[in-house]
């Protein structure tokens, strides 16, 4: 394992004391228990966002706090949720008296530390709402399984959550519109290589040379089927078309169309995505309004992409147009 | 009884074998815990990382170790032999929720808050005490993580030892014999969960592939009831 680490055990508190010394006019960066939070928190009356997850998928969720985004986000252990005194301290710390959003991704260790956070939380008087987004396509929804993974949708919703809250908008609307976009977008990741986790020394998925694995989540999980590596056009037409079929995407949709990398990836190949994926919706009559291309939900040093289509109207899109200042997302502002 | 030859424990000076469990026998319970969890780390992130993603034997060893420094921390306070014995059990269960995350750390978390719970301020718990304190435990990892039995969870090997346990006390086996039909209960729960088809939790993202491997969060409770076996009967001395 070749890796820019001291001992593989420091790596999140190695890195957060990184972010600390980076960023410190504009977050703050409170350890045991661990969560990065706006200089500026709480601020009066304006619902605060709250988000979290494992670490490793930098920028998310930390390089997404900051005006017109996240109040605060906390990192767990590489790929395992954050505990639930993390998100209760995170929780206390941004309270300005409007309430509290958890934006959760439905992983079972997220689901159930956030919700002790939350019944914590509003033991002390804290309003707090969860939604939890499950934008993944490659599972099947339903009673034998844990449900759709969050992926990708969990960085459009804190955006377009984040310029609610700014807007002062109150707690019961900027949940709700988190669900419209949860309920609006839909994902699929493609995994070239494997990730290797600090720890563990070693890929976590034995993916051959000639092998993709299409279906992956964001913790080199297995995804679901093995396939023959292919050209971007090939591989695009798989992932999106499993996509605008499981929404379904239709003739005339607006959408917001956000090219993922998984960490591995360069921003070149992204691109190269990004032409195949416009070419293929414009055939489907399908529009893409706004799009985001970069690594912004990632899986350590996987290669691969995911595709995320957010189905648009004009309340989402001015929403995500907002300005946003934060380490990993930034306009208008 | 048949086990009594081999009941009687190195901390236990009269020679005479003891039927109740205290706090020392918590604590000899979580340090022998601790140790197979640090022996058997790469095991169980490797089950992880067949069917999930390669952290619970990272995860049960960093929550192990915290518990570890709470309980050196109470003894260098002198609070470690005082009190009931369910105060101790809670407090191993809140060090567990705000170390271990992932699915594990608010399951074992639970089970030991919910033990810690029905034992009450009891000093010392009878083995029909302890055996309603683990059913009880259980019930909260259940309800927290809402997983049946056949779900290809840690539920698979907990829910057969607790009821194995309860059986034993109300059969009248000793202590022992009772924790160790309880941690065999556990060892077939988990090497059950081999062939299933995992329906909550990561591994059941994989569907029909996640059959074939055996569960690691029901390997890690079969570890915590072996555990229990082998501390329990042979406790420190109060
Ligand atoms: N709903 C559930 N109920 C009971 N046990 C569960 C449930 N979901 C998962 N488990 C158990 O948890 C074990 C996995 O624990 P682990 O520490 O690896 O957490 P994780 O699932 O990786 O969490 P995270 O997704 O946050 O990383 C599984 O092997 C299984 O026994
Ligand atoms: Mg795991």
């Amino acid at each position: 394992m070749k890796k820019l680490i001291n001992r593989p055990q420091d790596v999140v508190q190695d890195a957060l004391a990184g972010v600390a010394l980076a960023h410190g006019d504009r977050l703050k960066v409170h350890t045991a228990p661990d969560y990065i939070v706006r200089a500026d928190a709480p601020l009066r009356g304006k619902v605060a966002i709250v988000s979290g997850g494992g670490s490793g998928h930098e920028p998310l969720h930390g390089g997404f706090v900051g005006r017109g985004m996240l109040d605060a986000a906390c990192p767990g252990q590489i790929f395992t949720s954050p505990t639930p005194d993390q998100v209760l301290a995170a929780t206390r710390a941004v309270d300005g008296g409007a309430g509290v959003l958890l934006i959760v991704k439905n992983y079972t260790g997220d689901v159930m530390n956030f919700e002790m956070a939350a019944d914590l939380a509003r033991d002390e008087g804290i309003v707090v709402e969860s939604v939890v987004i499950d934008d993944d396509v490659a599972l099947q929804d339903g009673r034998h399984t844990a449900g759709r993974r969050g992926v990708g949708a969990t960085v459009l919703a804190e955006k377009i959550c984040g310029a609610a809250a700014e807007r002062r908008r109150p707690l019961a609307e900027v949940a709700e519109l988190c669900r419209k976009v949860n309920a609006g977008a839909r994902s699929m990741g493609v995994a070239l290589t494997s990730c290797t986790v600090p720890m563990v020394g070693k890929p976590t998925l034995e993916l051959g040379p000639d092998e993709i694995e299409f279906g992956v989540g964001i913790h080199g999980e297995p995804g679901r089927e093995r396939r023959p590596a292919a050209s971007a056009h090939d591989i695009v037409a798989a992932l999106a078309t499993a996509i605008v079929d499981d929404l379904p995407f239709g003739r005339g949709d607006r959408v917001l169309a956000f090219v993922n990398g998984l960490g591995g990836t360069p921003l070149l190949e992204l691109y190269v995505v990004y032409n195949e994926l416009h070419t293929l919706l414009a055939s489907r009559g399908i529009v893409i309004a706004r799009n985001l291309v970069g690594s912004y939900m990632t899986a350590l040093d996987m290669a691969g992409c995911s595709i995320t289509l957010l189905r648009l109207d004009d309340e989402l899109a001015a929403l995500w147009d907002a300005p946003v200042v934060t380490t990993g997302l930034r306009w208008g502002a | 009884m048949t086990a009594a030859d081999q009941g009687t424990g190195p901390g236990d000076g009269s020679g005479a074998r003891r039927e109740a469990i205290t706090r020392g026998d918590v604590v000899a319970w979580m340090r022998a815990f601790a140790a197979a969890v640090a022996r058997d780390r790469d095991h169980l992130t490797e089950l992880d990382a067949a069917i999930g993603d390669a952290d619970h034997g990272i995860n049960m060893e960093r929550g192990m170790q915290a518990v570890l420094g709470r309980l050196d921390a109470l003894d260098a306070l002198g609070e470690l032999a005082g009190g009931g014995v369910g105060e101790l059990l809670k407090t191993v269960g809140m060090t567990l929720v705000s170390s271990v995350g992932g699915a594990a750390g608010p399951l074992y978390g639970t089970l030991l808050l919910q033990m810690g719970s029905a034992a009450g301020q009891a000093s010392e718990l009878t083995l029909s005490d302890w055996a309603s304190a683990l059913a009880a435990g259980v019930s909260g990892a259940q309800a927290r993580g809402k997983a049946e039995l056949a779900d290809k969870t840690m539920i698979d090997a907990l829910v057969p030892a607790a009821e194995a346990l309860q059986a034993g006390a109300a059969s009248g086996l000793s202590l022992a014999e009772a924790l160790r039909q309880s941690a065999a209960a556990a060892q077939r729960g988990m090497e059950a969960t081999v062939p299933l088809v995992a329906r909550k939790g990561r591994a059941s993202y994989l569907g029909e592939r996640s059959a074939g491997h055996q569960d690691p969060g029901a390997t890690s409770s079969w570890l915590l009831l072996h555990a229990a076996a082998t501390a329990l009967p042979a406790g420190l001395a109060p």
